[in-house]
């Protein structure tokens, strides 16, 4: 369990005893009011881990966590309502309602869970992961009281049926004012919840709390927090001027120009999802096998190519517009975008690599795959993550680059297959990594271990299984031609043919099911939180961990081969020919659009 | 003495100037760059 801090092994906690100059000496005075071991009254040391707590920090992750989960359910709902509206056979809600429930489950799921379980990842990468109190509790209380009057605010006029404009409140759509004032007020929170995590790595790294350079997790959540600076950026620039033609103080903002910053909003808190998945992703490796990253450099120049590049994917939205030139679009979707695509590439290695490289040194070392058989599939968090990485890669990560061509998205644009793609990325992927991380938040940090163990340990296969099943649907349903944002395939289904109706049915069976594995979670969460058996004192319940064989000391294993991952080079092959397959399939899709004879 | 770092390792020890990298990339390449585009498209002349 002490492997989160091993991880990264030039940095070490400040144990404020060495004896320096005055200088360093007075240094370390001030320090102590900011270095978790030496604070009195405002830590704890984790029964489980052994590591420093802050409580403040401690009090505001609880508080977030617990937002983000009604947050969750509340997009929930309205997914289940949607799945089987587009299940044709079943089409449960009228236009109107559909439309409702469309803009309240993106911006629930897109935005409320997302951002507020993210500010609770920030405030524990910078605190206990760098022997840090949290700078303020103040601008703590001041951003989750934003964020939360913003987010009744949207949800109240939406239920009020006065912002039936769906996520992208495209122009000249016009929802009630406070709609745009409540998506600001969430906006301008978060970016005070990430001014508090910088300033808490300004104060930590001033007085020396830690050693060398910031642990792994804590560079990603920098990355996340440097992603949604510029996320935040572009949403105040989009949304203050359109709250003020809400409000008929202004005249309209071009449409055009609110497409392309309101994707540099859009498009880009996706990356800070992607960012902050990738930190929890190293996180569980960690928790649940005790692996490290292969080379700490490497996995920290992905992280970088990530802050540099892939906010610039957001252009691939507007690959249909007439206003932008064909140089823009392909600059900023293609050369450009994919080296933060070989960033990820980079982490869909290095975490199962890692993960490998800890089963052959604890011994499995049986053929290829004997690490990957022996692993610890009970424990819900590391099943929850190896699903993640899978969906991520091979479904959401595929249909993203491929759909994110210039020349490929003309087949694809507006219909279900983008839809398809990124319920793989964003819920696939960042939700079931948050969900995998959840089975530790609970124990650790709320300090009650979970109830109904044995539900926990299928709930990651069954949300998975609905979510990819339902991603599926929609890219084939979306590939026949289905449009998105309509609630009903109506006049033009003789023209899809009666196939349609299968991949619409996988989309709504695979939504019962996805919803069927996130009330099991929210119900397993909120239960424990109310019924748990307090594990105060004592360690965690263990979720099962892999068991050190015999004789397995890494001294055991010859040093030629102690770095060698033949397992996963083997899966990546796998995913680089799927890769190149589904590709290839698409130009020729696309060249069958035009019949040359 | 200290041993003296590599510039990519103080690149990544410092995230003030990777913060300034990471708003300054996208805000040229995405949105200074779409909005020039936007502001170069002529009027639709009316029918």
């Amino acid at each position: 369990m002490r492997g989160l801090r091993d991880m990264n092994t030039t940095a070490e906690f400040e144990t404020n005893t060495s004896e320096g100059a005055p200088g360093k000496a007075e240094t370390q005075d001030k320090g102590r009011g900011w270095n978790l071991r030496s604070l009195v009254g405002g830590s704890r040391t984790c029964d489980t881990t052994g590591m420093p707590v802050c409580l403040d920090g401690q009090f505001f992750i609880r508080i977030n966590a617990v937002l983000a989960v009604v947050f969750l359910l509340i997009g929930g709902v309205a997914a289940i309502l949607l799945a089987l509206t587009r299940w044709e056979a079943v089409h449960l809600l009228p236009r109107e309602w559909f439309y409702r429930m469309l803009t309240l489950h993106g911006l629930n799921m897109l935005i409320f869970w997302i951002l507020f379980f993210e500010v609770a990842v920030l405030y524990f990468a910078c605190t206990t992961l760098l022997n840090a109190r949290l700078y303020s509790r103040k601008v703590a209380w001041v951003s989750l009281g934003m964020m939360l009057t913003g987010a009744v605010m949207v949800n109240t006029v939406i239920f009020q049926g006065k912002a039936d404009v769906l996520l992208t409140s495209y122009l000249p759509l016009l929802a009630h004012p406070a709609f745009y004032l409540g998506i600001i007020l969430v906006a301008v929170g978060t970016l005070v919840g990430v001014f508090n995590f910088f300033a808490t790595l300004y104060m930590a790294r001033k007085y020396k709390t830690y050693e060398g350079s910031v642990p792994l997790v804590t560079f990603g959540a920098t990355a996340a927090a440097i992603i949604a600076v510029v996320t935040l950026l572009h949403g105040a620039i989009v949304m203050i001027p359109t709250f003020l033609y809400s409000m008929g103080w202004i005249g309209q903002p071009d449409p055009m120009w609110y497409r392309m910053i309101w994707w540099g909003l859009g498009h880009q808190s996706q990356q800070v999802n992607v960012a902050a998945m990738v930190a929890v992703w190293y996180m569980v490796a960690t928790l649940t096998t005790g692996a490290k990253p292969l080379n700490e450099t490497v996995c920290r120049g992905a992280f970088v190519l990530y802050i540099l590049f892939i906010n610039i994917a957001s252009a691939h939205h507007l690959l249909v517009d007439p206003g932008v030139g064909a140089t823009w679009k392909i600059w900023n979707t293609s050369y450009a975008m994919y080296l933060a695509v070989l960033a990820s590439m980079i982490h869909g290695f290095t975490v199962p690599a890692s993960v490998e490289v800890a089963m052959r040194n604890k011994g499995h070392r049986k053929g290829l795959f004997g690490w990957l058989t022996a692993a610890p599939w009970r424990n819900p968090a590391f099943s929850a993550v190896v699903l993640s990485v899978v969906i991520f890669g091979f479904i959401g990560g595929i249909t993203g680059v491929t759909l994110g061509t210039q020349q490929i998205n003309i087949i694809a644009h507006n219909t279900l297959r983008i839809p398809g793609h990124f319920h793989a990325t964003v819920v696939g992927g960042t939700t079931l990594a948050f969900m995998g991380l959840t089975y530790y938040v609970v124990p650790l940090l709320f300090r009650k271990d979970y109830i109904l163990r044995s539900v926990a340990r299928v709930q990651p296969w069954i949300f998975a299984a609905g979510i990819t099943l339902m991603s599926f649907g929609k890219s084939f349903a979306g590939s026949m031609g289905v449009a998105r944002r309509t609630s009903t395939i109506g006049p033009a289904e003789e023209a899809y043919g009666a196939a349609v109706h299968v991949f619409l049915g996988m989309l709504g069976i695979g939504g019962v099911l996805a919803f069927i594995g996130l009330m099991l979670f929210v119900l397993l969460t909120v239960g424990t939180l109310l019924l748990g058996k307090s594990n105060v004192g004592r360690p965690m319940a263990c979720w099962g961990k892999p068991a050190d064989l015999e004789g397995a000391d890494m001294r055991s294993r010859p040093e030629h081969e102690e770095h060698k991952t033949p397992g996963t080079v083997i899966l990546v092959g796998v995913f680089l020919l799927a890769f190149a397959v589904y590709y290839f399939a698409n130009w020729a899709a696309l060249a069958d659009v035009w019949h040359v004879r | 003495m200290t041993e003296k770092k590599h510039i990519i390792q103080r690149l990544m020890d410092n995230p003030w100037v990777l913060l300034v990298l990471g708003v300054v990339i996208p805000l040229l390449s995405y949105t200074l760059w779409g909005w020039i585009e936007l502001l170069m498209v002529p009027p639709a002349p009316l029918p």
